[in-house]
């Protein structure tokens, strides 16, 4: 199949630019970039994509077995830059993708030259000295939120989703529809996000990367993002004025300046 | 009788039927109702200016809201119908349905978040009943199909049992067979041998029982071991002795029947000819197909169907098979396949025409060539097919 149509992949900014690839957390889809894009649009291309099992990515493509890891996930980043033909893009990871970005870029080397980790999380699970938020309850407690949900969105949404791919501006009017997927594969996705752990793998980031916290977020609190500038070498760590998990939607202005103060550096 | 009633709107907002709060944009609850302060089990003085909402809600909840409600908000403006468990002073917890609205500033920023909140826990109870209806339909749409599985297997053994496990050679002689399931749910009716009589007589027969599944299947079961056993006589002989142990079984009550050509061969391996006897008890008309590519059905003053008078006579054909020569005995599935949505038959004509072409090669090309037939019709072909081809090996030139 082919990947752009797959990954839901979209091109926009400067084509003469660097490249900057946004990439979505778990919940959402790419139009959680909306208010990310126009800042960056001006001075650089702009590479957005869907997850497979997310937004109008292709979900017949869909591979349990594959998207149990997030060595999955890394490999739909991998594919998106290799049909792109990427090198030294920038690479920004909100949530989980944060560390997808990170197995991706020791996939790639040579098309991800730098990691923008947009509240990053390497474990969401407490592991003796370490704090990651949630319990092993916890997350089933989420799975089942996930559940009740998703009984009167799979029969409303469905349709109207997967009905329409060639259409993405129908998806503006529907509710809620940014956030809903078929639901075991959201069901998969959550699993996979809230149970990796990924702490091993901080250390072997060899890239320029720039890490951005909220002051307050329940799912990646400042301990953890304290955790990752530890472990992630020469990294840059930047608190934003913000809370809740989704900065670049609730203070976009200050989420921007930092992204573009760190691209800035990179010339 | 209502004059004089009034309500005011502050009193609304108090006891509404509903929790009413409003947060600022970091979620911090600046207004909250008495509905929901009642349902919480807490003072005003302890939520207002102290808690946000996501504090009320559960740890999944928290996630759920972060991860879906709080992204939608900002790109909507606006969420409906979410479900979500408060947690109460005490631990105790309550399903809850909520939606939000972001109200803007005059400059379009966004000033405050007004969420309305319904209790929701007998709608909770239903939703629960029906996700554990869905599960146990689940389970048992999954033991229907290990069932099902399971019953196909055994049919399929079933069905291998009324066949020859594999075709034996005959001096002087090319044969090839092709047996095709239409549903791997029903037994079907159809049956074909070929065994040795004596030293230089063999013997063959294909036929197919009227009807489907297991009642037919015992009667295929019936004909296979009958024929086996009458097999020393002549071909008219042996179906007459179908026909009587048919008729005497089946005849009192349950009417079974069936079609079915028997013959006899045998080869002259100086000459590569094959002389072959045959007799058919209503089955489709055997197709010749000589080696220079014409081919005729052998139509025999046919005899009646199997198993349906208490004495019915089968006469018998002869016909000999020169060097190249073939002879092609199939059932009824083949030419009353449908070719099309117009339910157009396939037909003895173009039998005819696809074996002509294959004139001259081997029984097993000319199974081969059938046989993609077959699956082409995938879905349409309602019936099971039974092919036998008997052939005269062709001759190299230099021996003439």
């Amino acid at each position: 199949m082919d990947i752009l149509r797959r990954n839901n992949v979209a091109v926009t900014g400067d084509p003469d630019g660097p490249t900057v690839v946004l990439a979505h957390g778990f919940g959402c889809d790419q139009n959680m970039w909306r208010l990310t894009v126009p800042a960056l649009a001006r001075d650089h291309r702009v590479v957005l994509f869907d997850y497979v099992g997310s937004g109008r990515s292709a979900l017949s493509a869909f591979d349990e077995p594959r998207y149990s890891t997030l060595d999955g996930y890394a490999d739909d980043v991998v594919d998106v830059c290799d049909a792109l033909d990427l090198h030294e893009a920038v690479f920004v990871g909100h949530s989980v993708s944060a560390m997808i970005g990170v197995l991706a870029a020791r996939k790639v080397p040579e098309r991800i030259g730098a990691l923008v980790m947009v509240v990053p999380s390497p474990c969401y699970v407490d592991d003796g000295e370490y704090h990651g938020g949630f319990s092993a309850e916890d997350i089933d407690e989420l799975l089942s939120s996930l559940e009740s949900n998703y009984l009167g969105w799979s029969a409303a949404m469905a349709p109207a989703i997967m009905g329409t791919p060639d259409l993405p501006e129908l998806g503006e009017e529907l509710t809620n529809s940014f956030c809903a997927t078929d639901p075991a594969m959201a069901r998969v996705f959550a699993r996979t996000t809230f149970l990796s752990d990924s702490r091993a793998d901080l250390a072997a980031v060899r890239v320029p990367t720039l890490i951005l916290e909220s002051t307050e977020d329940v799912i990646a609190p400042r301990e953890v993002g304290a955790y990752v500038q530890a472990h992630v070498k020469g990294s840059t760590l930047v608190t934003l004025d913000s809370t809740g998990h989704c900065p670049h939607l609730s203070a976009p202005d200050a989420t921007n300046r930092a992204i573009t103060d760190f691209l800035a550096t990179l010339r | 009788m209502t004059a004089g009633i009034e309500d005011t709107a502050e009193d609304a907002y108090e006891t509404a039927p509903c929790g009413h709060l409003s947060t600022s944009m970091d979620g911090t609850i600046i207004k909250v109702n008495r509905t929901l302060l009642d349902w919480l089990g807490l003072t005003r003085d302890a939520v207002v200016g102290r808690l946000r909402f996501t504090d009320l809600l559960t740890v999944g909840g928290k996630l759920y809201h972060e991860t879906h409600f709080a992204p939608l908000l900002r790109m909507q403006g606006e969420v409906g119908g979410i479900a979500l468990e408060l947690t109460r002073d005490g631990g105790a917890r309550m399903p809850i349905l909520v939606s939000s609205v972001v109200r803007y500033d005059d400059a379009g920023e966004p000033l405050l978040v007004r969420t309305t909140i319904f209790d929701a826990h007998i709608r909770r109870a239903y939703e629960e009943e029906l996700l554990r209806e869905r599960q146990a339909a689940d389970l048992a749409r999954q033991q229907a199909e290990t069932d099902r599985a399971r019953l196909q297997d055994a049919l399929a053994v079933l069905q291998q049992s009324l066949l020859p496990a594999t075709i034996p050679d005959v001096p002087g002689v090319t044969t090839a067979a092709y047996y095709h399931t239409a549903s791997p749910d029903e037994l079907g009716g159809d049956f074909y041998d070929i065994f040795a009589i004596d030293g230089d007589r063999w013997a063959f027969f294909l036929g197919d029982v009227c009807g489907k599944g297991p009642d037919a299947a015992a009667v295929t079961s019936v004909a296979r071991y009958t024929l086996r056993a009458a097999a020393m006589h002549n071909p008219a002989a042996a179906l007459g002795t179908l026909n009587a142990v048919l008729h005497e079984r089946y005849a009192s009550g349950d009417l079974r029947y069936c079609t079915a050509v028997f013959g006899t061969l045998r080869s002259d391996l100086d000459t590569g000819r094959v002389a072959v006897r045959f007799a058919s008890g209503g089955h489709p008309p055997p197709l010749l197909i000589r080696a220079n590519g014409s081919s005729d059905f052998l139509l025999s003053e046919d005899g009646t169907l199997i198993g349906i008078l208490p004495s019915s006579q089968f006469p018998q054909t002869d016909v000999v098979l020169d060097p190249g020569d073939m002879l092609l005995l199939y059932t009824d599935g083949l030419t009353e396949a449908r070719v099309n949505r117009a339910r157009d038959f396939y037909g003895p004509e173009a039998l005819q025409t696809l074996a002509s072409r294959h004139a001259g090669t081997s029984p097993t090309a000319l199974v081969e060539a059938l046989s993609d037939v077959l699956a082409g019709f995938g879905p349409r072909l309602a019936d099971d097919t039974a092919l036998l081809v008997l052939g005269a090996p062709a001759r190299p030139h230099n021996g003439l």
